[in-house]
């Protein structure tokens, strides 16, 4: 079909392919075996665990966090006292083993020793109620850190579920759901909370020994506080993101194959953006921690007997000029779980999510 | 009429609200009253230059936005909220950018898999799999790279996935979006030919979108031309590349190069004056009318209608 010109040139017609494809031959399989050579796969989660093991101060505060964390499990099972009881010689209550400094007998204590029995020393020292105060310590450290766990999962799961809804819904839903999150942002959240606190003291009432009566009803009041106030700026980061995600084809695609919107948020837009997810809620437990501490401190925490980080501080108030030391205990365990955590969350935004650096 | 038409289109208007000022919004139309019919099998070529609204038509028909008005008729049924979810598993969409169609964190395998879950296309697991194995071989992709994500693949391989993706639930329709200019030329010739396989092999239709004439030309027994958000010309592939009547057409394909360098120097190339007026401004009239040498009166008055020049050669234009 080819025609020849008057220079006896073929002819192309300008629409077909540039290519003359009776020139080439095919591919042999040995070449096209080249052609499939691919990289050691890389997943998301390797990548980004990689590159926090590179980081030395994110590693560094791991395995502090790892130290404390293990300590706690592991130290209860070995220190024969508990966090509410007196200490006791024998079946007897020991009265004089009030205030004792660290790893300090008590008069009753060094006379059993003499007499050839074993006790297990008081590494902090013991309280003014005669209690072992390193196993209060480890106990504050559970309680306040599974609260800032937990409390930092809850504002991840409302702030999460809110801000892809709002994100992905946008137009007049969008800007309904915004505004709400202007109004929680703009209420003094100190203020809240002591108003939840006293007015959920007096209409919960717990009885029995159940642990929501051993926490008592400030921590119940806690989790409501950051239920209902601090998934604000978890919400907005996360529609944030959700939006820039949005404008991708594969959110298209999935919807011109008929996926449904709970399918494309789940699916689709939720692990995309999960680092930001996984950043924001490793930063968020400090500021719990340091949320629950602070409101143990001005007596609004856990209930007595149980101690947290920040009502051990407080209770060490008292004796401050004599036992100064009751009080760099907790504040110090405050402290370094506070400061390793916002460090590893700093490594952990770098490893996984660059770009958010600032 | 007696043939029936796998896809009807009848006068789509994509209108697109724009923002001016605090509360008012003007209509940004990017797709204006817009009809063509595709039969059963057949290809057709939507070319025009970029932002004259052909991905637009698409998403439009696979009700990626809702319409601003108009029909489309999809194997004998209207498309609606209500019918499009059946529908779409006779038409798919194959997407302009490869980079970003598909899902960073999906396997090849759930990717491709995805509309077989949508849709519930199987019994167990291990039919699902060797379905998803099937079409990966159907698209020339390697079996053994089902579990890896999607960024560790090259763009045509990538694209490969993206067509695997649209023919999971055997679609008789594909409407696909510019699938090979992100490509490079290489590729392209490669990809093109694959969906020339496919389309012997399955009998699909295809919209195929693109502004390279020559792939258009290549692959599709139809072709229409548009021109900001209107089809100006639509004619049978040949004809129009023998005997392109709008003078729109004209230019376009004045500007193709030949490859033949004598040829080159004889052939004059029509050059348009201006440059694209803004879909948010149109001119009154014919839209093409501000960069055309044959320009009348008439033409800032009027629009002109799509007439039929015999042998289904459809132009809209007064002078040609
Ligand atoms: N979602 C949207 N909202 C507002 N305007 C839009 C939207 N989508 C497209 N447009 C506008 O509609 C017009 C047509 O866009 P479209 O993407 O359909 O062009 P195109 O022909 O596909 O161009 P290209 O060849 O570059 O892909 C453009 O002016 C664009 O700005
Ligand atoms: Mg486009």
């Amino acid at each position: 079909m080819t025609n020849i010109d008057e220079h006896g040139a073929p002819v192309k017609k300008p629409f077909s392919m540039h290519v003359d494809l009776s020139q080439f031959e095919p591919a042999t399989d040995a070449e096209k075996m080249q052609q499939e050579v691919m990289g050691e796969s890389v997943t998301f989660w390797r990548d980004g665990l990689r590159k926090l093991m590179k980081n030395p101060l994110a590693v560094f505060n791991l395995v502090v966090l790892a130290i404390i964390i293990l300590t706690i499990i592991i130290a209860p099972m070995i220190v024969p006292y508990g966090y509410a009881d007196m200490i006791t010689i024998d079946g007897m209550r020991d009265k004089g083993a009030k205030n004792l400094a660290p790893f300090q007998w008590s008069e009753a204590e060094q006379a059993y020793i003499d007499a050839g029995g074993k006790l297990f020393p008081h590494i902090f020292g013991t309280d003014g109620l005669c209690r072992d105060y390193f196993i209060r310590c480890i106990y504050g450290t559970r309680i306040s850190l599974s609260i800032g766990f937990f409390a930092s999962l809850l504002v991840m799961c409302i702030g999460v579920v809110y801000g892809s809804i709002s994100g992905y819904a946008g137009g007049k839903v969008d800007l309904i759901m915004q505004r709400i999150v202007d109004i929680i942002y703009s209420l003094p959240e100190m203020l809240i909370i002591i108003l939840i606190s006293v007015v959920l003291d007096a209409t919960l009432k717990f009885n029995g020994n159940g642990i929501l009566a051993k926490l008592g009803t400030n921590m119940i009041s806690i989790f409501i506080v950051f239920g209902m106030l601090y998934w604000v700026s978890m919400a907005r980061l996360v529609r944030g993101s959700v939006l820039s995600i949005k404008n991708n084809d594969y959110i298209l695609a999935a919807r011109s194959i008929g996926a449904s919107p709970r399918r494309i948020i789940f699916k689709h837009i939720l692990p995309n953006c999960i680092s930001v997810i996984i950043v924001s809620t490793a930063l968020q437990i400090p500021s719990a921690i340091f949320t629950e501490s602070f409101l143990s401190f001005v007596g609004l925490g856990v209930q007595a007997p149980m101690p947290s980080l920040g009502s051990l501080a407080n209770a060490a108030r008292e004796g401050l000029s004599s036992y100064p030391y009751k009080l760099v205990f907790p504040s110090v365990i405050i402290c370094l779980i506070v400061l390793s955590l916002n460090l590893l969350g700093d490594g952990l935004r770098d490893a996984f999510d660059p770009k958010l650096r600032r | 009429m007696t043939e029936k038409y796998l896809l009807e289109v009848k006068n789509l208007k994509q209108y697109f609200p724009v923002r001016v000022g605090t509360f008012k919004t003007i209509p940004l139309k990017a797709v204006d009253d817009v009809s063509f019919a595709i039969k059963p099998g057949e290809t057709l070529g939507l070319v025009g230059e970029s932002g004259c609204g052909k991905t637009t038509v698409g998403r439009s028909i696979m009700r990626l936005y809702e319409p601003t008005g108009g029909q489309v008729i999809f194997d004998g049924e209207e498309v609606n909220k209500k019918s499009i979810q059946k529908l779409r598993q006779g038409m798919q969409m194959v997407f302009q950018d490869p980079y970003s169609s598909l899902n960073p964190r999906m396997t090849v395998e759930d990717i491709i898999g995805e509309p077989l879950d949508v849709h519930k296309l199987y019994e167990n697991k291990a039919e699902r799999r060797e379905k998803i194995l099937g079409l990966m071989e159907l698209v020339g992709l390697n079996a053994e790279h089902a579990s890896r994500y999607a960024h560790e693949f090259s763009g045509g391989q990538r694209q490969r996935i993206g067509i695997a993706r649209a023919l999971a639930v055997n679609p008789k329709f594909i409407v696909c979006d510019e699938p090979v200019s992100a490509l490079d030329v290489s590729i392209q010739a490669q990809v093109v030919n694959m969906f020339e396989d496919l389309k012997d092999k399955l009998g699909v239709s295809y919209l195929f979108i693109a502004h390279d004439l020559l792939v258009v030309h290549h692959i599709s027994d139809r072709i229409a031309v548009m021109y900001l958000g209107k089809i100006v010309e639509i004619a049978d592939a040949d004809d129009l590349n023998n005997d392109p009547q709008h003078p729109y057409t004209l230019s376009l394909l004045s500007a193709v190069p030949i490859p033949d360098p004598i040829k080159a120097r004889q052939k004059q190339r029509i050059v348009l004056e201006g440059d694209v007026p803004s879909p948010l401004n149109m001119p009154t009239g014919c839209p093409f009318r501000t960069r055309c040498r044959y320009a009348t009166e008439q033409c800032a008055a009027e629009c002109p209608q799509l007439t039929d020049r015999g042998n289904g050669h459809f132009v809209a234009c007064w002078n040609k």
